[in-house]
Order: structure tokens, then C-alpha cells, then sequence
């Protein structure tokens, strides 16, 4: 086991309690998922040591951060973390350039110059270097923001909502942008937000929290697929989630074929490419299960699955199994009388049917184009 | 025209501004950033010289500073004249009556920089000095420039606390309002009335010089 790039340990009592544990590799993408007020922007700038809990350890690599109990701390600016902040905290009196080479200080002056640009090139804003912030578009100053602290050339980079203040198109692109630079990036990404798009679109782990403390934690298929989150379902619902490779397009019925670990699924999609590298969201409430096998249906999608666990959630008067489809753990809903009518029990194998329409798609978009680039260009 | 009492008048302004500033400076950022025990009292210390009358503010100086009080032992020894009615002493008293016109705008100044950006400048790697340079001050100008003209604005017209700190020594503590009042008690209404243009004149000239230099300097503009 190699030592995590980013390994974080918080506790206090108050004025925000804080109880998390977490750990995160490069090229991971850790989401920090919560309603507001949880405690997750705390948590960024605990990393960032810019808060100061009552207890921390908080390492980079081999590098110890934060160590209260050895009465360790190192200042933000001696740290290398880069932080897009949520309303970006773009420096208002300089250009992009400059915002930019602000974050270059550790690199020789003659170099400054060039590696701003190519930061910014990076972002696709090497044409509005001269603007300052205002005169930025929401999604170009978010771009800035993310240039700058990628000029830093951290050791784990944070992202703060980043989404939260940008338009749904441009929410997309920015969401595809950073999805394509963490492919390229060899550090961990910590992600807080509280849209559960942001989470399946972009993560590989999750940490759920309420209230400062985690509620669960791991791996985003492991996770989604866990029949128990009750706080996860009030929030959004069960679902789970996994990833697939689009195998067939089928252009003239609009669909596409998606192979998985459990096998294929057909999904409506457009603009989506052969070989696409996707994943799927599959909500419980959508999942239909079957003693025998169904004939003469409109449903496109009939798996075998076999019950791994049945969970009954007396808050909800629903019961959730969880099922294993291959090598994938797929929740279902359904109702207490369903489950007596089929009286289903661990082990038992049934069909599992899927919508079509109810498959949730996040495609990485088109625009890949950049991807790549960031180490030779950089 | 007493031409005397002009240059005391700017040497005045000049001398209360290099005093003012630096100090100001350092403490405003500390009242925008900092939050300590006390500070509701130490905000109020700061402002008292803006409400009261300019007579008792010169009253407590002259017992602060007068030849037998300490502190006035303390100066004599150190400069070998007593402070009252001595420039020096007419810097001091005018340095303490504009702590307020220099402290609260470069406080509101550095209070506009958001929390957010400080941090950011942090994150960036820049090390706590090059964030005052680069990125707090150039952000706080507007109210560093607003301190320095209110301060030398409000030194020009300074009346009371001149005449009691500083009496009316002509070359030395007489200000060119101090001596636009004396011509006046002598019936010179035609002196009186060109000094009273010149400290108007340099009003508006201060003034405007100000606006140019805050278009030119603003951060925020377009």
C-alpha cells in the first residue's frame, strides 16, 4: 500500500464540529458531499490551513501539515495546496495574467511570464489574459481561478462549490474540463459540494457528511450501491452507480449499448461516442424485479441478478435489495407486499428490469481535445 | 499675505500625514482583520478626537505635554524645549487630533478586501509581507489616499487645537487660519480675505488632484 498523497484526520467539539476521516490518492477524486452548513468548506480550509481545528493531523505525501497533537502547523502559504474558492477570490486590481503569475512565486521570474500563459492557455483563456475579474464572464473567472491554483503546481488541489455560481451550460463544460485535467493531473482532488450531479459526474470516492461528522465514506460504486443510507435517500435517492464503455450507437433509435460488469444496457443518448468512457446511475426507485422471466414488454433491459441483502427501511415502508448483476451491486425499491408476494430472500435469483429512459447518463463531453496536454505543454 | 504662516500650514499638513500614515496603516488593517477583546473600546478611543471640541482635546495636551507634566519633562529633555507652543509640539497635538480622519478610512479600506481574497493570496504561496504589498494595500488604496487628504484638509483648517496647543507664534506655530483670524481682530479684512482664498484654492486643488488620482488607482474600475 503506497502512502496516500493526502491523508486528513479532524475532531472538535465546536464552534463547528468536526468529525471526519479521510484519505485520497492522486488521480482520485474525492467528493465531500453535505448539505450547506455541514462543515465541508471547513474542511478545505483545514486542509488549506487557513481553520485550525482543535484537532488535526493533516499529511501530504511525506510532508506533515497539520499535527496538533506534536503541535505541528505549517501556514497556508508554505503549504502546496490550490484552492478554488466558490466566489474564486480572483484578485480584483490585476489581470488574469496576473492573477495567474501571483501563484508562480516558486518558480524563477524569467519562467513566470510563459508559464502563465500556458496556464491559461490551459483553461482556453489565453485570449482575455489582459481583463481583469469584472470584466470576466462567471465561467471564465472560475477558469482564472482554477489556472491559478493549478500554477501552483499543488500537491492536492480543492475545489470549493465549484459549480455553485456558473449556468448549467457552463456547469457542464467546467465539470468536463476539470474531469479531463484530473486524467492528467498526478495529484488528489477534493471536491466539496452539496449538487449530487457534481458527485456522480465527477468522483471516485465520497465522503457523505451532516453535521461536521462523516455518515459514510468510500469508494462512489461501493457507496451508491449500499442499501442503508437513509440520509443519502432523503437527500436524492438510492441509486447505483458504476461505469461503463459505450460498445454500440445506434444512431437512428437514438440509443446506445453500454457494457458493464453485469452486462449490457441499453440507454437514450445522444452525442455520445463509440468507446465512451461513461458512467451510469441507475436509481432504486426505477428497478423492477421478476420471479420469471417477462415477455411482451416495451423494456429494453432485463438483467440476472441474485439478492445479496434485503434492507427494510421502517422509516419509509419501502424495502431496498441489493443485488449483484456480475460483478456490480444494483439497488431495487420496492414495497414490503412485493417482497412477501415474491418472497424474496437472500440468494434468490430474479430478473432485474431496467427503463431504458430511467438510466442516468454522465458522458464525458465531446471537448476532449485538451486532454493530455497539461503535462507536455506545462 | 503672511507667507510664514502658509509654510507652517503645509509643513504642517505634510509633517501630520508622514507621521499619521505609516502608523495608521498598520492600524487600521489590525481593526479590519483582527477580532481581540476590547476592540468596541479601542474603536471608540480612536474616534473620540473627531467629537470633541477642539479646546478640550488642546486642554488635555497642554496638561499632557505642558513643562511639568512626565511626558513633558520626558520631550524637553529630548528636543530642549518644551512641547507647547513649539512646532513640534503643534505636530504632536495635530498628529492625535487626525488619528481618527486617518484610522477609520484606511480601516474601511482594508475591511472591503473580502476574507476570501486574503485567504486566496495565502494559498497562492505568497508570503504575509507580499500579501500586504501586493495585494492588501493596492486594494485599500482608495482608503489610504481618502486619509491622507482628509488629514491634510482637516490640518489647514485646524483652529482650536492650534491656539491652544501652539498659541500664535509667528514662523513657528501661526497657521494660515490662525492668521486669517488675527487679521481679522486687526480690522485687515484684505489680508484676511487672501488668505482665505489660498486655503480655498488649495482646498479644491487637493481635492480634484484626489479624484484624478482615484480614477487612476481604483482596483475596481472598468
Amino acid at each position: 500500500m503506497r502512502d496516500p498523497a493526502l491523508s486528513v484526520r479532524l475532531r472538535q467539539s465546536g464552534p463547528i464540529p468536526l468529525d471526519v476521516e479521510f484519505s485520497c490518492h492522486s488521480g482520485e477524486v474525492l467528493a465531500i458531499f453535505g448539505p450547506s452548513g455541514s462543515g465541508k468548506t471547513t474542511i478545505l480550509r483545514s486542509v488549506a490551513g487557513l481553520y485550525r481545528p482543535s484537532h488535526a493531523s493533516i499529511r501530504s505525501g511525506a510532508e506533515t501539515w497539520t499535527d496538533t497533537d506534536a503541535g505541528t502547523f505549517i501556514p497556508p502559504h508554505r503549504r502546496a495546496v490550490g484552492l478554488v474558492f466558490q466566489e474564486y477570490a480572483l484578485f480584483p486590481h490585476l489581470t488574469a495574467l496576473g492573477n495567474v503569475m501571483a501563484a508562480l512565486g516558486h518558480r524563477p521570474r524569467a519562467e513566470r511570464r510563459s508559464r502563465a500563459d500556458a496556464m491559461l492557455n490551459l483553461v482556453r483563456l489565453g485570449d482575455q489574459a489582459a481583463k481583469r475579474p469584472h470584466a470576466l464572464s462567471g465561467g471564465e473567472r472560475q477558469r482564472v481561478a482554477l489556472a491559478r491554483a493549478l500554477a501552483r503546481e499543488p500537491a492536492v488541489l480543492l475545489l470549493d462549490e465549484p459549480f455553485a455560481a456558473v449556468d448549467r451550460s457552463a456547469r457542464r463544460r467546467l465539470q468536463n474540463e476539470i474531469d479531463s485535467l484530473r486524467r492528467t493531473l498526478d495529484m488528489p482532488l477534493v471536491l466539496v459540494t452539496h449538487d449530487f450531479e457534481d458527485v456522480v459526474r465527477l468522483a471516485s470516492h465520497v465522503l457523505m457528511l451532516e453535521r461536521g461528522r462523516a455518515v459514510a465514506y468510500g469508494p462512489i460504486s461501493t457507496l451508491m450501491s449500499r442499501p442503508d443510507l437513509s440520509w443519502l435517500r432523503e437527500a436524492v435517492g438510492l441509486g447505483s452507480v458504476f461505469d461503463a464503455t459505450v460498445t454500440r450507437v445506434h444512431a437512428d433509435r437514438g440509443l446506445v449499448e453500454l457494457t458493464f460488469g453485469g452486462g449490457t444496457l441499453l440507454a437514450p443518448a445522444r452525442n455520445v461516442a463509440m468507446h465512451a468512457a461513461v458512467r451510469v446511475r441507475i436509481p432504486a426507485r426505477e428497478v423492477v424485479l421478476a420471479t420469471s422471466p417477462p415477455t411482451g414488454l416495451s423494456l429494453h433491459n432485463v438483467l440476472a441478478g441474485s439478492v445479496m441483502a434485503v434492507h427494510i427501511d421502517t422509516a419509509f415502508e419501502a424495502v431496498v435489495v441489493q443485488l449483484a448483476v456480475g460483478n456490480i451491486v444494483m439497488l431495487a425499491e420496492v414495497t414490503r407486499d412485493a417482497v412477501s408476494r415474491l418472497e424474496i430472500g437472500v440468494g434468490q435469483r430474479l430478473h432485474v428490469l431496467i427503463k431504458s429512459v430511467s438510466i442516468e447518463l454522465q458522458a464525458p463531453g465531446a471537448d476532449r481535445a485538451e486532454r493530455g496536454r497539461y503535462l507536455d505543454t506545462v | 499675505m503672511d507667507w510664514a504662516a502658509l509654510r507652517v500650514s503645509l509643513w504642517l499638513g505634510a509633517g501630520t500625514i508622514a507621521i499619521l500614515l505609516p502608523l495608521g496603516v498598520w492600524f487600521g488593517r489590525l481593526l479590519a482583520v483582527r477580532e481581540f477583546n476590547g476592540k468596541l473600546l479601542v474603536e471608540a478611543l480612536v474616534t473620540v478626537p473627531l467629537v470633541l471640541p477642539p479646546t478640550v482635546l488642546g486642554f488635555y495636551l497642554l496638561v499632557t505635554f505642558g513643562a511639568r507634566s512626565p511626558l513633558g519633562q520626558v520631550f524637553q529633555a529630548l528636543i530642549g524645549h518644551s512641547l507647547p507652543f513649539s512646532f513640534q509640539g503643534l505636530l504632536l497635538a495635530s498628529a492625535i487630533a487626525n488619528v481618527p480622519f486617518v484610522v477609520q478610512p484606511i480601516q474601511r479600506g482594508f475591511e472591503a478586501i473580502p476574507s476570501e481574497v486574503r485567504d486566496a493570496a495565502a494559498c497562492c504561496g505568497l508570503t504575509p509581507w507580499q500579501r500586504f504589498l501586493r495585494i492588501e494595500l493596492p486594494l485599500a488604496w482608495p482608503g489610504v489616499l481618502t486619509a491622507s487628504v482628509l488629514t491634510f484638509a482637516h490640518t489647514l483648517g485646524e483652529f482650536g487645537v492650534v491656539l491652544m496647543v501652539g498659541g500664535n507664534l509667528p514662523g513657528q506655530t501661526r497657521t494660515l487660519s490662525v492668521a486669517i483670524y488675527d487679521r481679522m481682530q486687526a480690522f485687515d479684512d484684505r489680508s484676511a480675505g487672501v488668505m482665505a482664498a489660498t486655503l480655498l484654492a488649495i482646498s479644491v486643488v487637493t481635492l480634484m488632484a484626489t479624484t484624478a488620482l482615484s480614477r487612476r488607482v481604483n482596483p475596481h474600475r472598468a
